[in-house]
Parts: C-alpha cells; structure tokens; sequence
C-alpha cells in the first residue's frame, strides 16, 4: 500500500545524499587549493626549491602500493607547487604496474621489484621506450620489521638463522633453547609460536624470503619469490591482515613494513656481531654497501637495480628491507610530457620528497650518494 | 499545457483504435521480454568466451612454463576443493537454520514479531561482503578461538576437528559461519515465500484430523515447500561458492587440501585466490588465475544443473 511511498522517500533521500556529496566534493578541492597556496607562501624559498621549471599537463602513473602513501604525498605537493600539472598515481600492485607500463597506458610505473629477464618484462620495457631509453631508479626504502606478540617479553634478539628455522616451521616454540640462547635474561614462554605471512602476493614477501635466503642459506632453500613458500602458517592478506593476526594470536610472528608495526614488538636482528633495529637510517645504508647488478642493468645506463648486499656484517644497518623503484623513459611523445615526467621524477627523489615520503610513509631517506647516482640518471629525461 | 493537449490526443487515438492498441501493446512487451531474455543469455555467453579465450594460454601452457612450475589441474584442484568445501559448510549450517526462521515467521510467531523478524532477516542481505569480512576477523574469529580449542580437545579425534586450533581465529570454520549469515537471508526468503503459500485447506485439514503443529508442518508445509527450499538453497549457494572478499580476508590460506577446519593451514577458495593474486601478476599469471575463474564457472553451472534436475525429480515423485 505505501510502497511507492517509500520509493519516493528513499529516492528523495539518494537525491539529497548526492547534492551534499556534489557540495563536499567542491569544498574540499576549493579548500585544497587554497591550504597549497598558503603553504607555498609560508615555505617561501624553501618550496621554491623543490620543482625547479614549472611544469604543466597531465601524466599518469601505476604500480607498487607499497609507495602509494608516498606517492599521494608527493603528488600532492608538486600539483601545489605546479598548478598547470596532474599527476594520478593507481596503486594497482607492482606487477599490474609494469604491465601497464609496458603497454604504454602509463607514463611511469612503481615497482617493488626491479625489471628483469624472468619473464621478458625488460626486454619489453626497453623496446616501449625506444627511441629514448629506459630509466629505473629506487626512490622508496622501507625497512622490513620482524613484529611479534609475546606479552612481557620487550626485546627479543633473532639470528638469521633462527628466524629462517622460525618462518620454515622448524622450530615450533617459544622456549626452544636456540631462541634461549641468544636472549639471555629473557622469560620466554611455553607458548607454540605461529608465523604469520602474507596471503596475497607481494613485493614485502619477496624482498623479505629475498632476506632470508641469501642471510640464512644452510636452512632457507627456497625460491625467492613474492608468494609465500612455506605451507601451513597462518596467513593473512595485506600489511594490515598481518598487523592484525599478529595482535590477535599471542606467539605469533610476522613480517611487515616497519612503521606499520604499531604496538607490536619489533626483533633485533643479528647483523656480524651487533643486534640491528629496522631504523630508516640503516635501512638507507644497505644500498650504499650494495653492488649494482648488471644482469638487471642490461647495460642501460639510466637503470639503476641492485643485487642487494643482505648478507652484510657492517655495523648499524639492517638488510631487512623493501626497495621500491620509479620506471620511465628518457623520451616520450611529446616533450612536455617528457618534462613534467622529469620534473616529478627529480622532485620524487629529491632530500625534500624523500623527507615527505617519510614523514607520510616512514620510508628511509635515500642516502646523499645514492641521491647523486639517481639524479644523475634521472636527468637524462629529455 | 501542449504537452498534455498531446497526451489527451493520443489517448484519444488509441480508445479509437481499441482492437489495435492491444495487438501493439502485447508486440512492445513480448519484443522487450524477449529482448531481456537474450541479453541475459549473450550476458553468459560473453562472460563464458572471455574466460575461455584468456584462460586458453593457461591451459595449454605446459607446467614448467607456468608461473608456479606445476601443472594447472594440481594448481587448481586445491583451490575448486577449498571452494567446494567452503559451500558445503555454509549450506550445512545456513539451510537448516533458514528453514527453521522461515517456519517461525510464516507458523509460529505473531503476526507483528513475524513481519519484524523478516524484515531483520533480508536485513542480513544488504551488508556488503567487505564488512562481514571485516566483522570476521575482528569479531566473529577471535570469539570463535575458545570454542575451537574445546573442538580439538574433546572432539580431536574427529579429522575436521584435529587441529591444532588457530589463535586467531582465521579458519574454514569461521569462514563457513560468515558464509553462512550471507546467505542465510537469500534462502530464508525463499522459503519463507513458498511456506506462506501452502493452501489453507491442507493445513486445516490436517489439523482437523488432529495434527499437532508440528504434525501439520511435516505433513503439508515441508512437502509442499520442499523443491522450493531446495533452489532457494542453491541459489545460496552459488553465493557462497563466488563470494570473495570476506574469505580473502578472514581466511588464512596456506595449505592444500585438508578437511581440517579449526586450524591456521587452510586450502584457499577461488575467489578469493584470484583477490589475492591479481593485483601483482602479470602475463601468463593472469591467464592462470582466469582459467581457475572458468573452473568456478564450471562448478557453478554444474551444482546448478544438478539442482534443478534434483528438483524436477522430486517433483516428478
């Protein structure tokens, strides 16, 4: 009887949500704009600093959602400093970003895993660049943590290997001596200890069995890859599924991006004979002792990829950690789309992006050396 | 005013013509019913071609050229069992409970609690799947680990209770629980519909002849509901074998097959197996996820056959 009553208030009801959507929308972009425009003059010479030319049009780009947070972050400040520029970032999951890349449909990628002949992907990329040439360089690093949940116990201290036999399943408690041994003083429970790993496919999976294998090679024999290789631990999809389970399960242990972590505890980690924590400086360090590897390199000169040093014993840095990079062309269609490509790109990696990316993301600031490499090969965009 | 001047006009026009408006009309709604029955059929076949043609490189790849460096039947024959089991869970535990709620509301509860009752029910039906999802692992999984640890105490030496019981409370049990909440509304509605319907003679006949309540529900309502309930139950089925983000997100998945339900180490769904994965693959990795996707198409198509000629068996009877 009052049905088509109800209809009515319910569409009614849809109309208005929309309108005041449709007003929202308005305010907030309005109120944007203006917050850039304060924020530039308050910065005054310091803003300036950042995107040299002013560059305008519209790019996009895709990949890894490990820096999505910090490329929204940059986005959003180099649109403010650039008011002609739009610049859209879709955090589709590294692989997508490459293929996307790779098709032409983006301007640049992200990526948590440098280009490789594995599945012909830089082969690809090179020829989608052609005439110009391909760049890929790091411009996000993130240390891994080793968070757990054992109430009471503050400071736990991991050897590679220990923590290899932990995430393989071989040794199944708390209290086993192997772990005692290296936590002297420590209570450590009778409690079974649960790994937990990510359910999904990832670059912070890959990055961390990359770990592993080379740190701990006698007990980690398998494929580094960005799937999980062990069967039966638990598993939950996401930074935040492993977050989570690791809060809900007391003994369990996971993997995840460092400033993620929370309230959790984060292992120290055995590096040659010191116990390292997962700071952004020593996670910044590794890179600088790393060699670069020229079977990812393929001879470009403008790709920088690293055989990641995790095996290490230098003091104060941690090998646990994700290395994300930007990939682009040196040439595109037009060379306005060229320059705004360069203009992000320098900004992305310049000391002021690298401090806005970790204040938003937690990131280690790449260090000056490599800061130079990098913008050196950046600057080769035309 | 021309506006409605053209509207009486018209009207006008086909009171003239009587004899021929209702020959238009039933031409303009048997074209459009055609019509929408044949978008619904190229709908099926469009989504069939899709997953055919880019799942065919998967499954004429050879296993060392797959990604996972295994064949693509050992691939997904975890996967079809960790949905197919899934399901079955949810059924087992939502059919019964949606047949009882819809006997309460259409037999036993008064009027007024019935018609609120039902509206809470389809209720259930609205949440989106991220959010019992979401309830799962934070709610429904950690309230479940206490009864899970009592499972594989006491009932252990049944294999679907051999634990070790997860601390977290991301198992197939609890995914089974969450399935079954979602699809209990869609089940429970169609039951409730089909029982309201049972003829008033039967059910006063029966009673006549002294039937208890119960007595008349056996004896008129169940039989006469019986095939109805039953695609009703499959139609929530289907739900439960393609939902994707509640299981991707509550279940932990990382172990093959096992009919195990209370432990960490869970055979992963289809569904949720393509969530999970898609996002960082590429190339011929996409082949393979949508290749598993017409492996799901398979199986539903084929619970649904068997449904229905389960049903017009019964129904023969």
């Amino acid at each position: 009887m009052s049905s088509s009553k109800w209809l009515a208030v319910f569409a009614a009801a849809c109309v208005l949500v929309l309108g005041l959507a449709a007003c929202g929308g308005g305010d907030s972009s309005s109120s944007s704009s203006s917050a850039g425009e304060s924020s530039e003059t308050e910065s005054g010479g310091g803003g300036g600093e950042a995107p040299s030319t002013e560059a305008s049009g519209e790019i996009a780009g895709a990949g890894s959602t490990a820096q999505e947070a910090a490329q929204k972050a940059w986005i959003a400040e180099f649109e403010n400093a650039n008011s002609g520029a739009t610049i859209s970032y879709d955090g589709v999951g590294s692989g997508g970003g490459r293929e996307k890349f790779i098709a032409g449909a983006t301007a640049f990628a992200g990526s948590d895993t440098p280009l490789s002949e594995d599945e012909g992907e830089l082969g690809k990329a090179i020829k989608r660049c052609g005439p110009g040439e391909l760049i890929e360089v790091p411009d996000y690093i993130s240390p891994i943590g080793i968070v757990y949940n054992l109430p009471g116990v503050e400071e736990l201290k991991l050897t590679p290997e220990t923590l290899a036999k932990i995430f393989n399943q071989e040794i199944e408690n708390w209290n086993d001596p192997e772990i005692e041994k290296e936590n002297e003083g420590v209570e450590l429970p009778d409690t079974r200890i649960v790994p937990v790993n990510r359910s999904d496919e990832s670059g912070t999976t890959e990055n961390f069995t990359d770990y592993l294998s080379q740190a701990a090679p006698s007990i980690w024999k398998h494929e580094v890859s960005g799937e999980w290789p062990v069967k039966g631990g638990e598993a939950a999809s996401g930074t935040s599924g492993v977050i989570e389970a690791v809060s809900a399960g007391e003994g369990a242990i996971g993997y995840a991006d460092a400033s993620q972590a929370g309230e959790l505890g984060k292992a120290l980690i055995q590096v040659g004979s010191d116990w390292a924590e997962p700071s952004p400086e020593a996670a910044a360090k590794v890179l600088d002792l790393s060699k670069e590897d020229p079977e990812l390199e393929k001879g470009q000169k403008n790709v920088i990829a690293f055989e990641i040093d995790r095996k290490t014993e230098a003091s104060g840095v941690y090998p646990i950690i994700l290395v994300s990079s930007l990939i682009g062309c040196t040439k595109y269609k037009s060379a306005d789309e060229a320059a705004l490509v360069k203009a992000y790109f320098e900004y992305a990696i310049s000391p002021e992006g690298q401090e806005l990316a970790a204040e938003a993301a937690g990131s280690a600031p790449l260090s000056s050396q490599l800061t130079k490499k990098v913008e050196a090969a950046v600057g080769a965009i035309e | 005013m021309a506006h409605l001047d053209t509207t009486t006009n018209a009207g006008q026009l086909l009171a003239a013509a009587s004899g021929g408006r209702r020959r238009q009309g039933d031409r303009i709604f048997s074209n459009i019913a055609v019509i929408a029955a044949v978008t619904i059929l190229a709908l099926l076949a469009g989504v069939a071609i899709f997953l055919v043609t880019e799942g065919l490189p998967a499954l004429t790849a050879s296993s060392s050229e797959l990604p996972k460096g295994e064949s693509f039947l050992s691939y997904v024959a975890p996967l079809a069992f960790g949905t197919c089991l899934a399901g079955v869970l949810a059924m087992v535990i939502a059919v019964p409970l949606a047949v009882a709620v819809a006997l309460f509301i259409t037999h036993i509860a008064p009027a007024r609690l019935a018609l609120w009752l039902g509206f809470v029910v389809d209720l259930l039906a609205a949440i989106p799947s991220i959010i019992y999802g979401l309830w799962g692992i934070f709610v429904l999984g950690p309230a479940v680990v206490p009864a899970m640890k009592w499972l594989e105490a006491k009932l252990g030496f049944i294999p679907i209770f051999e634990g070790p019981a997860s601390i977290t409370g991301r198992t197939m049990l609890v995914v089974g629980l969450v399935l079954a909440v979602m699809i209990l509304p869609i089940v429970s509605a169609v039951a409730r519909e089909v029982f309201s319907q049972t003829p008033r003679k039967l059910q006063e006949g029966a009673q006549a002849l002294g039937a208890t309540r119960w007595e008349m529900i056996k004896t008129t309502v169940w039989p006469f509901g019986r095939s109805s309930v039953m695609s009703g139950a499959m139609l929530g089925l289907g739900r439960a074998l393609g939902e994707t983000m509640a299981v991707a997100i509550i279940l932990s998945v990382s172990g093959g097959v096992s009919f195990n339900l209370i432990s960490q180490a869970n055979p992963s769904t289809i569904a949720a197996n393509i969530a999970l994965n898609f996002p960082e693959s590429s190339g011929l990795a996409i082949n393979l996820l949508i290749a598993t996707g017409l492996v799901l198409f398979v199986i539903t198509l084929g619970t649904n056959f068997l449904a229905r000629w389960i049903i017009s068996r019964s129904e023969v009877k």
